[in-house]
């Protein structure tokens, strides 16, 4: 009895909100404020974010290596893309919902072959799932407009009220409020006693069985979960860029995402938003010093994190914030990156 | 009926092609266990090397290709005793990680120094245009990488299942902890297998130029095809990826003839529909690693 006390503090004290996390939302508005400039690159950002958080529920939380993500992100763009153009629902947020719904369901069926098997089987039918959507794509062009992707997609106002601008701001606020709303459901998911099997789960999935948690099923859930997040921001993409193209189900899609990820830190939510930021940037610097051949240095920082070794890199990313917050706050770091390898 | 054999014809070339390219890589998948998605880029290193020899340097095609596969298995043992090695025990999303980093940086270093645009390597003459054999056109070309490939096939299982050292091959990947209990020095075992089969794979990339075409993207173009072949295969013998890399050949070429439309679509349903019924392949064991 005292023991299960114990773990259900831990995990209330583990849920509660700490200000550094107050801090990190009320940055990532106040860059809204402070560069109205940037909101285009700002606001792919903040639909990478998304997306990684979305592969952080499943491999950071579930232990699933995904090559293939970006298929659950192109069903999003493509229907959210779909909908628009053909005016089935015009509205944008009734429409991303139904994106969401639609790429939910496809992970919902695919969660049953991606369960069977070890690590290399999963790569394999990820990798093969998100190629044959997009090998689907190319041959119905009539629908989707093959390698020229959906053109003419015009946006009607969200709720009504707001149109989207030239500049991307109304684009932007609404990613934000979408990332930030989705963000709340995952805290709330990852430190719900389902979010505490999950980790169970991905540490030792013989032991998690043993005592007594459904793994499949609660795989299964999880991955449903995480193709609706990579849906919502797939068809966030088409939304505010007006475009769906082939490129969404690329391989190099799912890739980047997984640098992304591991850039931030898996299995602390933050990570794929950290990543996010941190990756955009790298891209840019890359792209103004050779801007053919970006993916020569994107390919090198993957060799150097793997080589480095991902656990060290993130103690020297937080030696800094530790040591002021343990001056200041005179008393234990709490920013740390829980150890997470996936098995 | 005789466009029935060429195709049968086409797609046992196609295959074997394949499986000279990929049966390097269904011995870092049994033996280490290591997700090596770049293998791809030892084929296209080979490619390149046997193109600029042809091309720039005039060589005559066959005095290139065993350049092709030295240079690659150089290449390959250098890579695997600086970088792969520190590898082996880390998890397979590190190894995945590290693997696409690679295809990336070669991607681009290629893009860089070769251009981006496919390239061609000259031919002799006496490997162009067709054979005519009761009725069905059989093209030099093709008849030569099943010459080629079967020879080389053959050697690959006469060394595995005749020599000292494919038995000890054999043990490491069967039990790499017992056969190391025995005195076999598996990692060395391991690097020199490693760089034969990045030698084979730079080989097969020289011979595949002319058919599945050389670029900087082949590495990613083709990741899919040689997974396909291993784990479709299974990686406890030879005979698994070879039937297995016969089979894609095969279903690629008549699945390309007889429904162009459906593109590459049939291949990934059947992969996905092995993998599901067998998940450690079609010839693997069923022992769980």
């Amino acid at each position: 009895m005292t023991a299960r006390a114990d773990v259900g503090y831990h995990a209330t004290r583990q849920a509660r909100w700490r200000w550094t996390e107050i801090a990190f939302w009320i940055l990532a508005l106040a860059c809204a404020l402070l560069f109205p400039s940037r909101y285009l690159i700002m606001t792919d950002i903040v639909r990478l974010a998304l997306f990684a958080l979305s592969l952080d529920l499943i491999l950071g939380y579930a232990g699933i290596v995904s090559l293939g993500h970006a298929a659950f992100f192109g069903i999003g763009a493509y229907c959210a893309g779909l909908l628009a153009l053909h005016g089935i629902i015009a509205e944008p947020v009734i429409a991303l919902v139904v994106a969401g719904l639609v790429a939910m369901a496809v992970g919902f069926l695919t969660s049953f072959l991606v369960i069977r098997g070890a690590d290399l089987t999963r790569l394999m039918v990820t990798l093969g799932i998100a190629l044959l959507l997009e090998a689907l794509a190319e041959r119905f062009s009539n629908i989707t407009g093959g390698t020229d992707g959906l053109q003419g997609i015009e946006m009607q106002p969200i709720l009504g009220l707001f149109t989207f601008d030239m500049f991307g701001k109304v684009g932007f606020f609404y990613s934000l409020i979408v990332l930030f709303l989705l963000f709340l459901l995952a805290r709330r998911i990852v430190h719900s006693p389902f979010g505490l099997s999950l980790r169970a789960i991905r540490n030792n999935p013989l032991r998690a069985a043993a005592i007594g948690i459904p793994v499949n099923r609660r795989l299964i859930a999880i991955y449903t979960l995480a193709a609706f997040y990579a849906g919502i921001a797939g068809a966030l993409f088409t939304q505010t860029t007006a475009l769906a193209s082939l490129d969404v189900f690329s391989f190099e899609r799912s890739a980047d995402l997984m640098l992304v990820l591991v850039i931030g830190g898996t299995g602390y939510l933050y990570g794929g938003l950290i990543g996010a930021v941190v990756f955009k940037m790298l891209q840019e610097v890359f792209s103004t010093i050779t801007p053919q051949y970006w993916q020569f240095w994107i390919g090198l920082v993957l060799v150097v994190i793997v080589l480095v070794g991902r656990a060290r890199l993130h103690r020297w990313a937080l030696w800094a914030p530790n040591l002021i917050i343990r001056q200041f706050g005179g008393r234990r770091a709490i920013v740390a990156v829980p150890e997470s390898d996936a098995p | 009926m005789t466009t029935l054999f060429t195709i049968l014809f086409d797609g046992v070339a196609y295959g074997m092609l394949l499986f000279v390219l990929a049966c390097g890589l269904a011995v870092t998948l049994g033996l280490m266990n290591f997700v090596n998605l770049a293998h791809g880029a030892f084929a296209m290193t080979g490619g390149y090397v046997c193109a600029v020899l042809v091309n720039r340097s005039g060589w005559p095609f066959f005095a290139a290709l065993p350049l092709a596969f030295v240079a690659s298995a150089l290449i390959g043992a250098l890579l695997e005793r600086s970088l792969y090695r520190h590898l082996y025990n880390r998890s397979h999303l590190d190894q995945v990680l590290f693997s696409v980093g690679l295809v990336f940086m070669s991607v681009a270093a290629v893009d860089y120094i070769m251009g981006s645009s496919r390239v061609f390597i000259k031919l002799p003459a006496a490997l162009e245009g067709q054979i005519d054999f009761f009725g069905v056109g059989i093209g030099r070309y093709r008849l030569m990488i099943i010459v080629i490939c079967g020879l080389l096939t053959a050697a690959l299982q006469l060394v595995l299942a005749r020599t000292r050292f494919g038995s000890r091959l054999r043990a490491a990947v069967d039990d790499p902890r017992a056969a190391s209990g025995l005195g076999i020095n598996v990692p060395q075992v391991f690097a020199f297998t490693f760089a034969f089969g990045c030698g084979l794979a730079g080989l097969g990339g020289a011979l595949s130029a002319e058919i599945l075409g050389l670029d900087p993207y082949f590495p990613l173009k083709f990741m899919i095809y040689f997974l396909i072949v291993v784990t479709v295969g299974g990686s406890s013998s030879i005979t698994g990826p070879f039937l297995a890399s016969l089979l894609l050949g095969i279903g690629d070429v008549a699945g390309k003839y007889y429904v162009p439309k459906m593109g590459p679509f049939v291949i990934y349903t059947i992969m996905i529909v092995i993998l599901i019924w067998r998940p450690n392949g079609l010839f693997g064991r069923t022992a769980a690693r």
